[in-house]
């Protein structure tokens, strides 16, 4: 199990930095939602897996629980990451509007003289 | 607190109290503000006269107030001898500018800003002298140089006020940041950043190998500030500001901040070949080259600030010798020092006002024409040049007594004869002002009528004359005590040296020197002028130009480094960012290997390698087809429903609850953005960027699994035992994530939603201001209406959409109500009662749903943050800390029980800041398709068939 959610961490995380690379705004979004997805579930698993744990208090016998304090973080953190991709959402679209195109890089740099330097 | 340490508190904080009153007092008139200045002023000074007769018997008033313990920054202050005599001097000579600055500006000065800033400064200045801890006294060191910057430019208007300020700014603030790292150090050896603690601590400091760069790095903050060469070049150029700031800046506090600070350190830095030669070399050399300029400045003030540099350096040379003897010389020549420049630079003051102008060449018979300005002038140059009677005559002979007994570098002489150059230059230019400015003949081109001013403005000098008289003459029975106490203060546990201050210490090698400097700087004066046409024939650095130039480099250099690196490439930004944070995070997890897991791996079960094969899939076609973005979003839903689906399994209920919401809310929002936007992204990027990209992205993701896997098969230990056993009993509530989000860590909940508010604000500004610029043109003659279904608002889904809006609603206050025992609570309702509204908008279009809005989103972020932040503090009136909470519990028998109390105002809160915020933001995207020509409905549907059967009806 922790082998699965690492991978989609992992896999997460790749293919959003790759989108976030990207050349215009909405592909760049997308790779930020991609890694807060990423992000959340990273955060979660560092209160350690658990299956039928659930941190809600039974009132009739012993049982255990699963570590509450990371999901209370990843449950804001879910919310205000939504705010933040629509705030990012609104200044792409204003960007747009007001350049007419939805190129994120400035003109100056060419393209192609970017690979040699990163 | 004792009665003392609080008074000690109360004189650091009145003048930045007092700051307050002038820029509210100018409305009452010019003299009511320069009242309302002297007042804290007055105040402080009168405190300090309380505490000063326990410090004169010996006493050190300590008073300590935490602040960050953590990091050993207190707000402790300590009076002892030192001290008082500086805070007795910034409070006594701020009284006279005080005065003499009423008279001095002028109507079109804006006179309660000025005090505002002389304020600031006093405070800062106070500051400094009071601080026992050295962090605290740099936070006032630092103030200094700002508020010193808006003094030293006060009038802004012309063009050499402000490049002073700005010099000024640039050298002390440099030294301030060298100085910032020496006293850290400091710190660091001493164990602690008390300020009496270091000095007892004086032999480890000197023996530690970390002494050399301290000293030098405080001495760089001390050299700076105290105008030391080769620094020396800012303070005449800080003579461009009004007269009363260089009197007060330049006599009693700006510049005696850097001898006070070597003085203060005295104990723990001095005694040591290194201090020795570094500072009494300085001081001597300043003394030296100080002098020589002065003699040959021709503007008033510029010989006076030279004057300063010089005896500034003399002060420094004498606590650089580093014996007792001369450490107490240097505590009397500052008193001294002060009396007789801030009388001189006040007497220039008058001069320029009243005759306007401050050049010696158009000056000369004043005497017969200004005879008060000319006696106090005389007293006071009189002293500077170090004449018998007056006080500067006294510590004159004791500095030449100090310098005749040291020895440099196995030079006997050295330092004497030096000593008596600086000593006889300084009768030569003392003299020369007197000389050159009131004697000589009555002139008839004056710019306008010289005349004595008005008693305001030469009371303060006159008193200051006064002083140099009497001190001058019964030394011991007006200032010993003080010197003694000060003096005592500086040397710390070393014994007191003999001394005696007197007027005649009979015949000794001083008296010579004295003889010699006297009799050599009347000869100088007599050939005055042609040593000035030598000196004027002299090749010689200009330092303003020097500066500039390298002002000028380091700002081109900076400018070369900005644009390389910020070119408006933010891939290029975003590249290095990540590249560089895989970087240091394979340094890290290389470094010391990994500890043995000690987790077992949990069983996977088939549904859950499924859902995981279809996130994986769905990530990697948005990578390949992200082109087409309306597929990337539907992908982008399937990875949000999948991890949903794994919050579900991996005992996360209430985190699979919000995310499907929020995935709903953001799909929308994306949808919404992308109508807007162009529907597919072009295929710009080479093969090689995307190649780079990659290896970058594989890295990355590579690295945060590998970390998320590392960490995940290993324990930790956990705070949440103590949430998990409190949360009932202290919480009132079963579903420990809501309890910790409202109760334990409820103050972070409460930021976050007033985040989530600004950011839904931020959003509606931003809507606004796009909608009044250009793009709204823009938007009006774009045509978005191609490919548009005809059928813009099913009958279907209008219809389902009002049936389930009960429900929806109904399920969201159920889920609101049990947050607090089972998995729900504020966030997840807010998301989803904003989903059955947000339904409405798609079924009904914009405007019809907006007509029936009855609370506006703005209000109801507002309400949710008041309600939020109310219920915290409810708790205040029962004496408990922010957000503590009350609870009690409710039976609603049909559906369960669920708590009341303060938590559940709290989430509420909490529900109706989010369903604000995320109404708002979708709202406002909503608004601009009004702008893009959406046609407004007046309709629930397109397509009514009600009005279909009328219609036929109406035909038949």
């Amino acid at each position: 199990m922790e082998l699965i959610v690492a991978s989609a961490v992992g896999v997460l995380t790749a293919g959003g930095v790759y989108l976030v690379l990207r050349l215009r705004s909405f592909p760049v979004i997308l790779g930020l939602a991609l890694l807060s997805y990423a992000v959340n579930v990273f955060l979660f698993a560092s209160g350690r897996l658990a299956i039928n744990m659930p941190p809600v208090l039974q009132k009739y016998g012993e049982a255990s629980y699963t570590d509450p304090l990371p999901q209370a973080l990843v449950l804001t953190a879910i919310v205000i990451s939504f705010g933040m991709t629509a705030v990012l959402v609104m200044i792409a679209l204003g960007a747009f509007f007001e350049a007419e195109t939805d190129e994120i890089n400035m003109d100056d740099p060419a393209p192609a003289g970017d690979e040699d330097r990163a | 607190m004792t009665d003392s340490s609080n008074f000690l508190v109360i004189i650091a904080l009145l003048p930045f109290l007092g700051a307050l009153l002038p820029g509210v007092m100018i409305r009452a008139g010019r003299t009511a503000c320069a009242w309302f200045t002297a007042f804290p002023t007055a105040l402080a000074l009168l405190l300090l006269l309380v505490l000063a007769p326990a410090v004169m018997r010996g006493e050190t008033i300590h008073a300590e107030i935490e602040w960050l313990p953590q990091l050993g920054l207190t707000a402790s202050f300590m009076l002892d001898g030192l001290s008082l005599l500086f805070a007795g001097m910034i409070l006594g000579i701020g009284l006279l500018i005080t005065l003499y600055a009423r008279f001095y500006l002028s109507g079109n000065d804006p006179m309660g800003v000025f005090f505002t800033y002389l304020l600031l400064f006093q405070g800062a200045m106070l500051g400094i002298v009071l601080s026992d801890n050295i962090l605290l006294l740099l936070i006032f060191w630092e103030l200094t140089s700002l508020s010193s910057f808006l003094l030293i430019g006060f009038w802004s208007h012309l063009p050499e006020g402000r490049q002073g300020a700005r010099m000024a700014l640039a050298v002390t603030g440099a030294g301030g940041l060298a100085m910032i790292g020496g006293m850290l150090i400091l710190g660091d050896i001493a164990g602690s950043y008390k300020i009496s603690e270091i000095l007892q601590a004086g032999d480890a400091i000197r023996a530690s190998d970390w002494y050399i760069p301290a000293l030098i790095l405080i001495l760089l903050g001390a050299f700076t500030k105290s105008a030391q060469f080769p620094f020396h070049f800012w303070l005449p150029h800080a003579m461009a500001a009004p007269t009363p700031v260089s009197a007060y800046l330049h006599s009693a506090t700006m510049v005696k901040a850097g001898v006070f600070l070597m003085a203060r350190m005295w104990p723990a830095l001095a005694g040591t070949d290194a201090w020795f030669y570094i500072v009494a070399t300085t001081g001597l050399v300043t003394m030296v080259i100080g002098a020589l300029i002065a003699l040959f400045k021709d503007d008033l003030k510029a010989l006076l600030a030279f004057s300063t540099v010089s005896h500034l350096g003399l002060l420094t040379m004498l606590l650089g010798i580093g014996t007792p003897f001369a450490a107490v010389v240097a505590v009397f020549h500052i008193i001294n020092h002060l009396t007789f420049k801030a009388a001189l630079f006040m007497t220039a003051g008058i001069i320029d006002h009243e005759t306007g102008t401050r050049d010696i060449n158009r000056l000369g018979g004043l005497r017969r024409l200004m005879p008060v300005t000319f006696v106090i002038g005389t007293i006071a140059a009189l002293s500077m040049a170090g004449i018998p009677l007056f006080n500067g005559f006294l510590s004159k002979e004791m500095m030449l007594d100090a310098a005749h007994d040291t020895t440099w570098a196995g030079n006997p002489l050295i330092v004497a004869v030096l000593a008596t150059v600086g000593a006889l230059l300084s009768v030569a230019y003392s003299l020369r002002f007197i000389w050159h400015v009131f004697f000589g003949p009555v002139r008839d081109d004056y710019p306008s009528k010289p005349h004595d001013p008005p008693f305001g403005m030469w009371a303060g000098p006159a008193f200051l004359a006064t002083l140099v008289v009497v001190i001058g003459i019964v030394p011991a029975a007006i200032v010993g005590p003080l010197v003694a106490v000060a003096g005592g203060a500086v040397i710390g546990d070393a014994e007191m040296p003999y001394y005696s201050l007197k007027i005649w210490h009979g015949v000794n090698a001083a008296l010579f020197m004295s003889i010699i400097a006297v009799v050599g700087g009347l000869v100088f004066l007599a050939l005055h002028g042609g040593l000035n046409r030598i000196w004027n024939a002299l090749p010689r650095p200009e330092a303003k130009a020097i500066f500039d130039w390298i002002v000028a480099q380091v700002a081109a250099l900076s400018r070369r480094v900005t644009e390389a690196s910020h070119n408006g490439s933010i891939s290029r930004y975003l590249a290095i960012l990540i590249v560089a944070s895989v970087a240091l995070g394979a340094v890290a997890f290389g470094g010391s290997g990994l500890a043995t897991p000690s987790r077992e791996m949990l069983p996977v079960s088939l549904p859950v390698l499924a859902g995981w094969l279809m996130l994986i899939v769905a990530t990697g076609s948005i990578v390949v087809m992200h082109h087409h973005r309306f597929r990337a979003l539907v992908l982008i839903g399937i990875i949000g429903l999948m991890i949903s689906f794994g919050f579900v399994f991996l005992s996360a209920p209430d985190l699979a609850l919000t995310q499907i919401s929020v995935e709903t809310v953001t799909i929308m929002l994306l949808l919404l953005a992308l109508h807007f936007m162009p529907k597919s992204t072009p295929r710009e990027s080479s093969g090689l960027l995307k190649l780079r990209d990659g290896v970058i992205a594989i890295a990355a993701g590579g690295g945060v699994g590998a970390l998320a896997y590392a960490f995940m098969l290993r324990d930790v230990d956990t705070i949440s035992g103590y949430h998990l056993e409190n949360s009932y009993t202290g919480g009132g509530g079963t579903n420990v994530v809501n309890v910790i989000l409202v109760d334990f860590r409820g103050y972070d909940t409460y930021g976050e939603i007033i985040v989530l508010g600004i950011a839904g604000f931020v959003i509606y500004a931003l809507m606004d201001t796009l909608l009044n610029g250009p793009a709204a043109r823009r938007l009006r003659n774009t045509d978005y209406a191609q490919n548009r279904s005809r059928d813009r608002h099913p009958l279907m889904m209008v219809v389902a959409t009002r049936v389930m809006m009960p429900i929806a609603v109904m399920v969201g206050v159920y889920i609101f109500l049990r947050g607090h025992n089972q998995p729900g609570g504020g966030f997840v309702a807010g998301l989803v009662i904003s989903i059955a509204l947000l339904m409405q908008y798609m079924a009904s279009g914009f405007a019809w749903t907006q007509n029936r809005q009855r609370v506006e989103y703005h209000a109801l972020i507002g309400i949710g943050a008041l309600v939020a932040g109310l219920t915290g503090a409810a708790a205040w009136l029962y004496n408990s800390p922010f957000l503590t909470s009350l609870y009690g519990y409710v039976e609603l028998p049909p559906i369960e029980e669920f708590g009341i109390g303060t938590a559940f105002l709290f989430d509420l809160g909490v529900f109706m800041t989010v369903l604000g915020a995320v109404m708002l933001m979708l709202y406002s995207l909503s608004r601009i398709a009004r702008y893009a020509g959406e046609p407004i409905n007046v309709d629930p549907m397109d397509y009514d068939p009600k009005q279909a059967i009328v219609d036929e009806k109406g035909e038949v």
